[in-house]
C-alpha cells in the first residue's frame, strides 16, 4: 500500500478487505525499521501491534463492532506512557522505565482499535525546538536528513512525513506538535488547554501541555482528535464539554469569514520565502472567500520572556519527582547522603537543556523572586490572553507563519539557548492564552523546505479553525507532496 | 515555670489525620498497619504522567471542622505546591495550601484548671501526608513506605494565645475530642493520625514584642507537650538569663532524657517556592454546600458538658466523664431521659456501668446493659421496689444471665417495705440476740450495725435497710 | 545579571561541575536579561492568569477504587527489599 495513503483511506481499504491490519502494521513496522536513520523511532513495540493488528482482522471478519480507528498504524511520543512498552520521554532519566499504566490517550487509542507501533524520539521532557535534545540521538528532517525536523515532537512529525504511519501523537507546550508541523510539511494540531486530557502526559508545564495529533491532511488530524478529546475525571484541568464531530465538521468555502492578520507577526526577522508563503496562502483564504482583517495583539513581544518563566518554573516543579527513589536513573556512585544520591542522580540522569530549565525555574520561584518573575508574568500572561479575546471579537480565526525560518541544518544553533527559544516566537502565544491552534502546509522555500501556516483559533475553536485548514488545504497540492522515501532514493 | 518575670509564647500547628476511605488526591485507600506499599497506586508513587483530583469527603471534613470552631470558609480556596525533597515526598512536593486556604480565624474554648479559656486560631487548611521512612540500622538502608503518602490531613494552626504548658495541653485535648466527636479524625495518636509540632518563645512580662522560637516537633501525646513545653521554656529562659541568645531551630523531644534536642542539620532553612498548583484550580464551596454541612453539625463535647451541667445539675466532673464520648453521651441522656433523678443515672453509668464495660470488654454502643435496660432498672429504685442494694445484684444478673431487671424482680421479688413484715423479722432478730440488745440499751450505739445485718439475712436482704434501721430503734426503745 | 548558581542548583538537587556552573550562570544571565523587559509593563491593575479557563476544579467521590500491585511498583524501583524502596540511610 502506498506509504503516504491517509487514515482514511486506510480505514476504506480495510473495511473493504483490500488490505488487513496485520499487513498495514508490518509495512509500516517495515517501513520504520527501513527509515531508522532518520531517528524518528525510539522503541518498535512489534509483538504487541501484530497481535492487536490479528485481533482487529479477526473481529472484523466475525462482523463485530470497531472503533473509529480500527487497524490503522499509529506512533506515540515517548512523552506519553505506554504501559508495558518503554517510556523514555527522550531522557536518560527514564531509560528502561516500564509503567504500569496507560495515558487516558493511550487508552482511547485502545478502545478505538488504532495500532500502536512504537514510541517516538523527541527533545527530552519536550524541552526543545530541534529533537536535537534527545538522550537517543537526533531526528533527521525526513525532507533534508541535513536539517531538524523540529522540536519538541521531531519524531513524530518526521515519521508521519516520511510515510511511517499517518496518524501520530505528540505534545503542545509552546509549538512542540506545530513547529515541526511546518517543518516537516505535515498537519499538527494544538487542542484548546484542556480539550485533550493530559492524565499519562509526562508534565512539562502544566498550565500549558497538550497532547494533539499529527496526520498529513487536516482530515487525519480531525479523525484523530475524535478519539482523543473529552472530558477525563483523572484530569482536573481537562474540559468537560462534549466533544463535536470534527469529521463532519469540514467542508464548505470560507464565504464571510474573518481572517485575522496580526501585524505582530509580521515583522522583520522572518526569512523571505516564509514570509511570502504565507503571504501567498492569506491570499488563497481571500479567494475561498475570506476577509482579511488587519489588527494587532500589542503584548505579542513580552510573549517569550512570560513562557520562559512560567512554563520552566512549572517544569522545575514537575521535574522534582526524578530522584531516582522509586523509578529511574539512580547513581552508581559513592553517596555521602540522600541529598547527594538526589543531586549526583539528577546531574546524570537530565540532559543540559533539561538542566538550564530547572534552574532557571527554580531560581524564578526562589524566596525573594517569585513576585518578580512567577507572579509577573501570569499577570502579563493575562495581558496577551485579553489581546487574543479582543482580536477574537473582531476576527473568527487568526492567520500567521509558525516559524519565522524553515528548517535549519543539525548542530547550526544548538548552543545558543535564547536564540532557539526566539524560534517559538509565534506559537508561544496562543499556547499562554490556552487557544487552539493548527498549523497546515503552505508552501516550500528555494530549497525544498516545507512552510507552514498557523491558524489560531479561540479556545474551543477546533471545528473553525479544522475546517478553515481543511478547505485551504483542498484548494492546494501541498498535501501531496512528500519526501523521497528509501524506496524512490534508492 | 520559670521565673516570675518572664512569660511562655506558645503556638501549636496540629496535623489531623482525615476519616476518609481514599487519599485526598486519589482514590488509593486509606487504611492503618498495613503491609508495605500496598495503599497506593500510579498517583501515589508519583509517576510521571500523574495527576490529583480532589476528594469531595476531605473538603467536607475541612469545613465541618471549621464551621465547628467558628472559622470563615473560603468560598474559593487553592491548593500550593511546597517543594522540599525528601524520599517520603514522591512527587518532591507536597501539595498544601498557602495563601488561600479553606479556613480562616476560628476559636478554641476550654478550661485550663477550672478556668475557660479561649484561644484563637489563625487558619486550618487541606494537604497530603507524606509516606513512612524507616531505617534499618542492619542495613544501613531507609525504607520507604508510601501507604501514608497522599493521605488526607487538616493542619490546625493556633495563634500564639496559649502562655503555659497547661495551656497547651488544655488546648490540645480539646481540639483532639473536637476532631473525634465530629467523626473528622479518628485522632489516634498511637497510630500518627493526629500530631502536633509547638512553637514556643518566651519573653518579659509585660512585653509585646514576640521573641525567637524554637518549634518542638511532632510532640504525639499531651503528656509529652506538657513535659516538652516545661522543659524547653526553662531552657529558654535560663539561656537568655545568662547573656545567651535562642537560635531559631527545630527541636525534638527526648521523653526518657527529659530533654529537646535541636534537630538542625546542615541544611540551610527550606524554600519552599510554593506556587499554585495548576493541576488543580479553585475550590470553589457553594453555600448549599455549607449551610447543609452546618445543618448536620452535632453539639460539640465542651457545649455537651456545660449542658449536662446546667440542665441535669451535674457536677462538672460528672459531666466531663459523661461526655468523654458521643456514644455515653448519648447513653447518659437515653437515661437521664427515662427517669427522675439524673444524678442517680449517672452514677450508675459512672460506676457499675463503666466498671462492667471495662471488666467485660465491651463498649458502650453494643453492650446488652442498653440504656432503656439501664433505666428500667433505676425506675425500680426510684420507685422502692427495690433498695440500692438489690439494684447491685439485679445489675450483677443482668450482665452474667441477661435478664431484663423487671424479670428479676418478679423473679427475686421486690423489696419489702410491708411494716409489720419488718417489724415482725425485727422482733425475731432482737429475740435472739438478747445480749447484743443489752448492748445497745447499755449505749453501745455501734452494735445496730450487727443487728441490721442480721435483719437483712433473715429477710435475705430484702428489706428496705432505712426502714429496718427505723424499726430496729423502736422496737430496741421499746425493750428499754 | 549575577545568579547564586549553587544556591539555586543546591535547591533543585543538581550537581553541577564548575565549567557547567559557570557556562549555566552566563547563559542564565543572559537569559534573565531578556525577561526584563517585563518590568516595562504595568501589571498593577492585572490579575495573575492561574488557569487559562475560569472553571473550578472538581471533586471526586470518596472511594478507595485505585490500586497499583505492589511487585509491579517495586519492580521499576533501582533498589528495594521486596516490601519497600530502599535509599541509603536517611538521618
Amino acid at each position: 500500500m502506498n506509504p503516504f495513503a491517509t487514515a482514511g483511506e486506510l480505514l476504506a481499504a480495510l473495511e473493504s478487505g483490500d488490505v488487513t491490519a496485520v499487513a498495514l502494521t508490518e509495512a509500516a513496522l517495515a517501513r520504520a525499521r527501513a527509515g531508522a536513520e532518520l531517528g524518528a523511532w525510539l522503541h518498535l513495540a512489534e509483538d504487541e501491534a501484530l497481535a492487536r493488528a490479528a485481533d482487529v482482522d479477526r473481529r472484523r471478519a466475525a462482523g463485530e463492532p470497531l472503533g473509529a480507528l480500527a487497524g490503522v498504524p499509529v506512533g506515540v511520543k515517548d512523552q506519553i506512557v505506554t504501559r508495558g512498552i518503554p517510556t523514555t520521554a527522550g531522557s536518560k532519566m527514564l531509560a528502561g522505565w516500564v509503567p504500569p499504566y496507560d495515558a487516558t490517550v493511550v487508552e482511547r487509542l485502545r478502545a478505538a482499535d488504532a495500532v500502536v507501533i512504537g514510541k517516538l524520539n523527541q527533545d527530552e521532557f519536550a524541552m526543545g525546538s530541534s529533537n536535537e535534545r534527545s538522550a537517543f540521538g537526533v531526528v533527521k528532517n525526513p525532507w533534508d536528513t541535513s536539517r531538524i525536523p523540529g522540536g519538541s515532537s521531531g519524531g513524530s512529525a518526521a515519521a508521519v512525513a516520511a510515510g511511517h504511519v499517518p496518524l501520530a501523537l505528540g505534545t503542545d507546550t509552546g509549538g512542540s506538535i506545530r513547529q515541526p508541523a511546518s517543518l516537516c510539511g505535515v498537519v499538527g494540531l494544538k487542542p484548546t488547554y484542556g480539550r485533550v486530557s493530559r492524565y499519562g502526559a509526562i508534565a512539562f508545564a502544566s498550565s500549558l501541555d497538550q497532547i494533539g495529533p499529527f496526520g498529513r491532511t487536516v482530515a487525519d488530524v480531525a479523525r484523530l482528535l475524535g478519539v482523543l478529546a473529552g472530558p477525563d475525571p483523572r484530569d482536573s484541568t481537562a474540559l468537560t464539554s462534549p466533544v463535536p464531530d470534527y469529521l463532519a465538521a469540514l467542508g464548505g468555502d470560507l464565504a464571510g469569514l474573518r481572517v485575522g492578520v496580526p501585524e505582530e507577526y509580521f515583522v522583520g526577522g522572518m526569512e523571505a520565502a516564509v514570509e511570502a508563503a504565507v503571504r501567498a496562502a492569506l491570499t488563497q483564504l481571500e479567494g475561498l472567500g475570506a476577509t482579511l482583517v488587519p489588527l494587532s495583539l500589542p503584548h505579542t513581544k513580552y510573549a517569550v520572556a512570560t513562557y520562559y518563566i512560567l512554563a520552566t518554573a512549572e517544569a522545575s516543579s514537575n521535574l522534582a519527582r526524578y530522584d531516582g527513589v522509586r523509578f529511574g536513573h539512580r547513581t552508581r556512585d559513592r553517596v555521602s547522603d540522600i541529598a547527594d544520591l538526589y543531586a549526583k542522580s539528577r546531574a546524570e540522569g537530565f540532559g543540559d537543556e533539561v538542566k538550564r530549565r530547572i534552574i532557571l525555574g527554580t531560581y524564578a520561584l526562589s524566596s525573594g523572586y517569585y513576585d518578580a518573575y512567577y507572579l509577573k508574568a501570569q499577570k502579563v500572561r493575562t495581558l496577551l490572553r485579553r489581546d487574543f479575546e479582543a482580536a477574537f471579537a473582531r476576527c473568527d480565526v487568526l492567520a500567521t507563519p509558525v516559524s519565522p525560518v524553515t528548517a535549519i541544518g543539525l548542530g547550526e544553533r544548538v548552543d545558543d539557548p535564547l536564540q532557539m527559544y526566539l524560534m517559538d516566537i509565534f506559537t508561544i502565544p496562543s499556547s499562554l492564552a490556552g487557544n487552539t491552534s493548527v498549523s497546515v502546509p503552505c508552501g516550500f522555500d528555494g530549497g525544498g523546505l516545507p512552510i507552514g501556516l498557523q491558524l489560531i483559533g479561540p479556545p474551543l475553536g477546533e471545528e473553525r479553525v479544522l475546517r478553515v485548514a481543511h478547505a485551504y488545504e483542498q484548494a492546494t497540492e501541498w498535501h501531496r507532496r512528500h519526501p523521497a522515501t528509501n524506496e524512490e532514493v534508492g | 515555670m520559670g521565673s516570675a518575670d518572664w512569660e511562655a509564647v506558645i503556638g501549636l500547628e496540629i496535623h489531623a489525620q482525615l476519616a476518609t476511605d481514599s487519599k485526598i488526591f486519589c482514590g488509593a485507600p486509606t487504611s492503618f498497619g498495613d503491609d508495605p506499599n500496598v495503599n497506593i497506586d500510579p498517583v501515589t508513587l508519583g509517576l510521571p504522567g500523574t495527576l490529583p483530583v480532589l476528594n469531595r469527603r476531605a473538603v467536607e471534613l475541612a469545613i465541618r471542622l471549621g464551621l465547628a470552631v467558628g472559622c470563615e470558609i473560603d468560598r474559593a480556596s487553592r491548593f500550593a505546591r511546597k517543594h522540599y525533597f525528601y524520599p517520603d515526598l514522591p512527587k518532591g512536593y507536597q501539595i498544601s495550601q498557602f495563601e488561600e486556604p479553606i479556613c480562616v480565624g476560628g476559636r478554641i474554648t476550654c478550661d485550663v484548671d477550672g478556668v475557660e479559656k479561649t484561644f484563637r486560631l489563625t487558619r486550618i487548611h487541606l494537604e497530603e501526608d507524606a509516606g513512612k521512612n524507616v531505617h534499618d540500622p542492619k542495613s544501613g538502608r531507609s525504607h520507604i513506605d508510601l501507604n501514608r503518602a497522599g493521605t488526607p490531613l487538616v493542619e490546625i494552626v493556633g495563634e500564639p494565645d496559649l502562655r503555659s504548658p497547661a495551656d497547651a495541653v488544655a488546648y490540645m485535648k480539646a481540639v483532639h475530642q473536637i476532631v473525634v466527636a465530629l467523626g473528622v479524625s479518628d485522632g489516634n495518636m498511637e497510630q500518627g493520625n493526629f500530631r502536633c509540632d509547638a512553637n514556643v518563645s518566651v519573653r518579659r512580662r509585660g512585653d509585646t514584642a514576640f521573641n525567637t522560637r524554637t518549634e518542638i516537633k511532632n510532640v504525639n501525646s499531651f503528656r509529652f507537650v506538657g513535659r516538652a513545653l516545661e522543659y524547653e521554656i526553662a531552657r529558654q529562659i535560663a539561656l537568655v538569663e545568662e547573656g545567651g541568645e535562642v537560635v531559631q531551630e527545630t527541636r525534638g523531644w527526648d521523653d526518657d532524657a527529659g530533654v529537646t534536642r535541636s534537630q538542625r542539620g546542615k541544611e540551610e532553612a527550606h524554600d519552599y517556592r510554593y506556587f499554585p498548583d495548576p493541576d488543580l484550580m479553585v475550590v470553589q464551596v457553594d453555600e448549599a454546600l455549607v449551610e447543609a454541612i452546618r445543618a448536620d453539625l452535632p453539639e460539640l463535647p465542651r457545649d455537651r458538658r456545660l449542658r449536662f451541667e446546667r440542665d441535669f445539675g451535674l457536677s462538672t466532673y460528672d459531666a466531663d466523664v459523661l461526655t468523654q464520648s458521643a456514644a455515653r453521651a448519648d447513653y447518659f441522656e437515653g437515661v437521664a431521659g427515662a427517669v427522675k433523678d439524673p444524678k442517680l443515672a449517672a452514677n450508675w453509668i459512672m460506676g457499675e456501668l463503666l466498671a462492667t464495660l471495662n471488666r467485660e470488654g465491651q463498649d458502650i454502643e453494643s453492650t446488652p446493659i442498653t440504656a432503656a435496660a439501664l433505666a428500667e432498672l433505676i425506675a425500680l429504685i426510684e420507685a422502692k421496689t427495690i433498695s440500692s442494694k438489690m439494684a447491685k445484684g439485679c445489675f450483677a444478673a443482668m450482665v452474667s444471665d441477661g435478664v431484663s431487671a423487671k424479670d428479676w424482680v418478679a423473679k427475686h421479688g421486690g423489696q419489702i417495705t410491708d411494716e409489720g413484715a419488718i417489724r415482725d423479722a425485727v422482733e425475731a432478730v432482737l429475740d435472739a440476740n438478747a445480749p447484743q440488745v443489752a448492748e445497745y440499751l447499755s449505749g453501745k450505739d455501734k452494735v445496730i450495725g450487727y443487728l441490721v445485718g442480721q435483719v437483712m439475712r433473715q429477710t435475705r436482704g430484702k428489706a428496705n435497710p432505712q426502714q429496718v434501721n427505723a424499726a430496729l430503734r423502736k422496737s430496741l426503745e421499746a425493750r428499754r | 545579571m549575577e545568579i547564586d548558581i549553587r544556591h539555586v542548583a543546591r535547591l533543585a538537587r543538581l550537581d553541577l561541575d564548575d565549567a557547567e556552573a559557570e557556562r549555566l550562570a552566563a547563559q542564565l544571565g543572559q537569559i534573565l536579561d531578556y525577561v526584563a523587559q517585563l518590568d516595562a509593563l504595568d501589571t498593577s491593575d492585572v490579575p495573575p492568569t492561574t488557569h487559562v479557563l475560569p472553571v473550578s476544579t472538581p471533586w471526586r467521590e470518596d472511594e478507595a477504587t485505585a490500586r497499583l500491585d505492589r511487585e509491579e511498583a517495586l519492580a521499576a524501583a533501582p533498589e528495594h527489599d521486596g516490601q519497600a524502596f530502599t535509599v541509603p540511610k536517611v538521618v
